[in-house]
């Protein structure tokens, strides 16, 4: 039933709105949520759930007698707690989320549909093998798929996140070394302008970290790195294309000194994104490169995850992967669970079942939908973008490598900003009261100040500008000295600048009954 | 191709601003033999509905678990998830969000992820939780790690109780980092040989409850030994529904525990996306691995949230980083606490009850197979069987009958000499006809 606003149409009243606030605290249809816990759900639930017909008499002093301390709500009361939540977010779906080294783009919901098939999201992992012949098929072709865009005869699929897939290529590397009486090649080199989980994973393996320098424009330096190769070092890990957005003209000449060396070359595939259907990493000489399926090949972040990241290899590491994976086995599929026979040099096992299933249906109906001619326009398109973007901020921002094309992401210093007295942070927070996600700041270490701006294939030109021109405004405003505009924003989200240092300092990470403060409401505090 | 918005005219008006002739130019740092001219061999692009239909037809080849009777547990568990909880990670804030950097726009996922935290200690009966890990078996392995940060000691134990993918992952992990692992003998009351295995240079030991096996254990022993050895106890549980009906690993005494969140809000999805829970002690939060969501105040003095005490974290740290885990597994955190929010205490109970019910039905009717042993002595919803003949060849000969009985324990540890054993699961999805005719039929092939 609609209401009727016959005889009493609205006019416009023209009061000032500055300084306006509501008398309960929230603003408009954004309200403030209380957490679950201060919702009125102790003694209830959503669920309606048959009595059991056996008790838990069996279990003696087993059974949990202590209150547990979790509320429950009914389905609307759950619903509306979290469909508020979520308006608390920003989202690709609302507007260009330039996350440099991200890869925010556009999340196809035929893949959120196809994975939620009973036959792929009710499958048990432990279905027996005769069940289950449609998920091998498609690990198979996605492997497929992976290989061909790649040139690299194997992969693994397990890892589950990008860390996770470089994991295990650095134990593939280890197993190797280690099969051929090398297993005193105890360093890892790493530019100084890798990835935090690079020399991360590579210490998590036991590996030390060595940093190799960088040259003026933004590529590794090939004399540093001869330098420091030597029969002590058992991998290199460089990005390409690299954390500045450029692609490392030298790549085939650093692949033939490390494989000079006796070490292996890991590739960081995190920017596949900018050659995909272009250009094979197994044609620059990678032994090992992970691709993380929620960048490149579209499967959401979620929020933070999950991701994928499964690890092509070369003919030399192939033989060293982690159980399980997929064989075509006659007229159906098998798959290799026990590192045993022909396994046996496997390294081991990176997760328990077969890895991230939910988005190897993603990531295939993605490249089935892109095809081999629609991932070369993804890369042609990414990095015409992010051109784009560079060659039109350049007149007011100050890009850290001016010189010559970017690939998929633009890399800004902060020259331009100084003597306005606003920082990188200033400028990034400011852009959210434009409507924008920030873009990567402080990263890489390298650039002072870095902003890096990965647009995506995804974004139509007219965000493009919409984004460019709001940027301009912005550095335009900074430069007239409304230093104001910037320390204090952002000014228009859901909560003011946050208090980290506070948070970090004596840590509160759960709640707990009467010790938090819920947020003052005006009303009451009158 | 419906997803690239740029239209030719697009491409040549930015070329043009951008100053290039063509976009080979953009490429022009790619050495040149490396440079593809022609398209990979692979099929061109295709519409939404060939899709659809080439990605159909290979799930119709799978038989879904709620196609019919089904038995397998073994790490994932076949449950009920309400239908609320997919559209509200479908929402596309929660679902094309990334990792809550920027505080001021991700309170959704920030304050989800407090909620998530604050539900996962109370599960398991500790003061802290983190943020979520990418399953229950890298939980396991990352455990191990942090124990070994915080004892500087070398040697692990891990029950014969425990998951034997579990086992190898953190096997394979600990291995790479010089730690000496202990793996006790798979056995159905595989905790009671724990104590023994315990010495000086022990820096954790590993249990599951319930275990592999289905066994049920109260592992307050265990922990005062390795306490009194100045180890620490990591309990691992593959089944979230059991935190509903069991003791609590935190008032058994664990310093971590660690479970697969898979049975509370996730669906089996062949193995993956699942979500690791990882909950310790407070004195230990520095050490922990992953983000930590924590509460702060706004400019204004307004209550948020934030990821906090990153410089544990590899983005800060790097290689002093106590993981290199980044992304995690948000998006299964959320639906995780979304259908705990809906069951809340007491529906959670009643789900345990439920299952457990449903397993005590199972077992009778399996016990009064003739040939059939059941091996587990206390259980919650899975348990193991011993059968006439191989577990494995049996599992396949019901597939006849549509149903699928269970994991034979050989396929996930061929060596350990168990081929008779099977391994069954019954949860709240689990039917009275279901048990009926998976008795029937094993009945059936017993006096053939």
């Amino acid at each position: 039933m609609s209401m009727s606003n016959v005889g009493r149409p609205t006019t416009p009243h023209a009061a000032n709105s500055e300084g306006h606030a509501s008398l309960t605290g929230g603003r408009g249809l954004l309200q403030d949520e209380p957490l679950i816990f201060e919702l009125d759900g102790w003694n209830k639930t959503g669920v309606d759930l048959a009595a059991p017909e056996h008790d838990a008499s069996d279990l003696g002093d087993l059974v949990r007698t202590a209150p547990i301390g979790i509320p429950g709500l009914s389905e609307p009361e759950t619903l509306r707690h979290y469909v508020r939540l979520s308006q608390k977010n920003h989202a690709i779906d609302l507007a260009l989320y330039p996350l440099g080294s991200c890869t925010m783009k556009h999340n196809p919901r035929l893949n959120e549909k196809m994975a939620r098939l009973p036959g792929f999201g009710d499958l048990h992992p432990l279905a027996p093998i005769s069940t289950a012949q449609g998920a091998l098929a498609l690990m198979d072709q996605l492997a497929h798929w992976l290989k061909t865009l790649t040139g690299m005869p194997a992969v693994a699929l397990s890892p589950k996140a990008g860390a996770h897939g470089e994991l295990c290529g650095l134990l593939t590397i280890k197993a190797a070394h280690e099969a051929k009486g090398q297993g005193h090649r105890r360093t890892v080199l790493v530019p100084t302008s890798a990835h935090g989980t690079n020399p991360a994973t590579a210490a998590f393996v036991g590996y030390s970290v060595t940093e190799i320098a960088q040259t003026e424009d933004g590529r590794v330096d090939l004399a540093d790195l001869e330098a420091k190769l030597s029969s002590e070092v058992a991998a290199i890990m460089v990005t390409n294309p690299n954390t500045c957005g450029l692609f490392e003209r030298d790549i085939i000449e650093i692949a033939r000194l490390t494989h000079a060396a006796g070490a292996y070359f890991y590739c960081d595939g995190a920017n596949f994104n900018a050659i995909v259907g272009r250009v094979r990493p197994g044609d620059l000489g990678v032994d090992a490169m992970h691709i993380n399926l929620h960048k490149t090949f579209s499967t959401p972040h979620g929020g933070g995850g999950p991701g994928a990241g499964p690890v092509v290899l070369s003919e030399a590491l192939a033989p060293f992967a982690p159980a399980p994976w997929v064989v075509a086995d006659g007229d159906g599929f098998r798959l290799v669970e026990a590192t045993e026979g022909p396994a046996a040099q496997g390294f081991g096992r990176m997760v328990a079942f077969q890895g991230q299933m939910g988005m190897f249906v993603r990531a295939l109906a993605y490249m089935l939908s892109h095809g081999s001619d629609g991932l070369r326009q993804v890369a042609e398109d990414a990095v015409l973008n992010a051109n784009y973007i560079k060659a039109r901020l350049a007149t007011v921002m100050t890009p850290a490598f001016p010189d010559g094309p970017c690939m998929h992401e633009a890399l800004f210093d902060d020259t331009w900003l100084e003597g306005t007295g606003v920082t990188t942070l200033d400028f990034a927070k400011a852009m959210i009261d434009e409507g924008f996600h920030p873009m990567t700041m402080y990263f890489p270490l390298v650039v002072h100040g870095a902003m890096l701006i990965e647009p995506t294939e995804t974004e139509p030109k007219q965000e493009l500008d919409r984004f460019c021109d709001a940027l301009i405004a912005l550095a335009n405003a900074a430069k007239a000295g409304d230093a104001d505009r910037f320390k204090g924003a952002p000014y228009l989200a859901p909560l003011r600048r946050l208090d980290e240092t506070q948070a970090a300092r004596k840590p509160k990470l759960t709640w707990q009954r009467g010790s938090n403060t819920v947020s003052p409401a005006p009303l009451a505090a009158e | 191709m419906r997803y690239l918005p740029l239209t030719p005219a697009d491409r040549a008006e930015m070329l043009a601003v951008i100053g290039a002739g063509s976009i080979d130019a953009l490429f022009a740092d790619v050495p040149a033999a490396a440079r593809k001219a022609e398209l990979f061999d692979l099929p061109l692009h295709a519409g939404e509905m060939e899709v659809e239909r080439a990605l159909s037809a290979l799930a119709a080849l799978n038989r879904p678990a709620g196609a019919g009777p089904f038995f397998c547990g073994a790490g994932a568990y076949k449950h009920h998830v309400p239908a609320s909880v997919d559209h509200i990670i479908q929402r596309s804030e929660f679902l094309t969000s990334y990792t809550p950097y920027q505080p001021e726009i991700a309170q959704g996922t920030l304050q989800v992820l407090f909620e998530f935290q604050t539900q996962v200690a109370a599960l398991t009966g500790l003061d802290v939780a983190n943020a979520s890990m990418y399953d229950g078996s890298t939980a396991t392995a990352e455990a191990v790690m942090m124990a070994q940060r915080v004892t500087r000691r070398k040697k692990a134990v891990l029950s014969g109780g425990l998951h034997s993918h579990y086992a190898s992952v953190t096997q394979t992990i600990a291995h790479a980092e010089g730690m000496d692992i202990t793996r006790l003998a798979a056995a159905i009351d595989a905790e009671a040989a724990v104590v023994d295995a315990i010495d000086a240079d022990t820096a954790c030991v590993v249990v599951q409850t319930p275990n592999v096996f289905g066994t049920v254990t109260d592992v307050t022993a265990i922990a005062e030994a390795a306490h009194a050895a100045g180890a620490l106890l990591i309990v691992v549980t593959t089944e979230a529904v059991s935190f509903g009906l069991l003791k609590s690993p935190g008032e058994m005494g664990a310093d971590i525990a660690v479970a697969e969140g898979q049975s509370i809000g996730v669906g089996l999805n062949y193995g993956g996306p699942y979500v690791g829970l990882f909950a310790t002690r407070e004195k230990f939060v520095r050490q922990m691995p992953g983000r930590l969501c924590g509460e702060t105040v706004d400019a204004e003095g307004r209550r948020g949230f934030v990821l906090t005490l990153s410089t544990r974290e590899q983005h800060i740290r790097r290689e002093k980083a106590t993981s290199n885990i980044c992304t995690n597994s948000g998006l299964c955190a959320l639906a995780f606490t979304i259908h705990l929010s809906l069951l809340g205490e007491r529906g959670l109970r009643e789900l345990a009850a439920l299952n457990h019910s449903r397993a005590r039905e199972l077992r009778a009717a399996l016990a009064a197979v003739p040939g059939v042993e059941v091996l587990t002595p206390r259980f919650f919803n899975e348990f193991a069987v011993r059968l006439p003949g191989d577990a494995a060849q049996t599992v396949e000969a019901l597939l006849a009958d549509d149903i699928v009985a269970g994991v034979p324990f050989s396929r996930l540890d061929p060596q350990a000499g168990m081929g008779d054993v099977l391994l069954v699961a019954a949860t709240e999805t689990t039917t009275s006809a279901d048990i009926a005719a998976f008795a029937a039929a094993l009945k059936g092939r017993a006096t053939r």
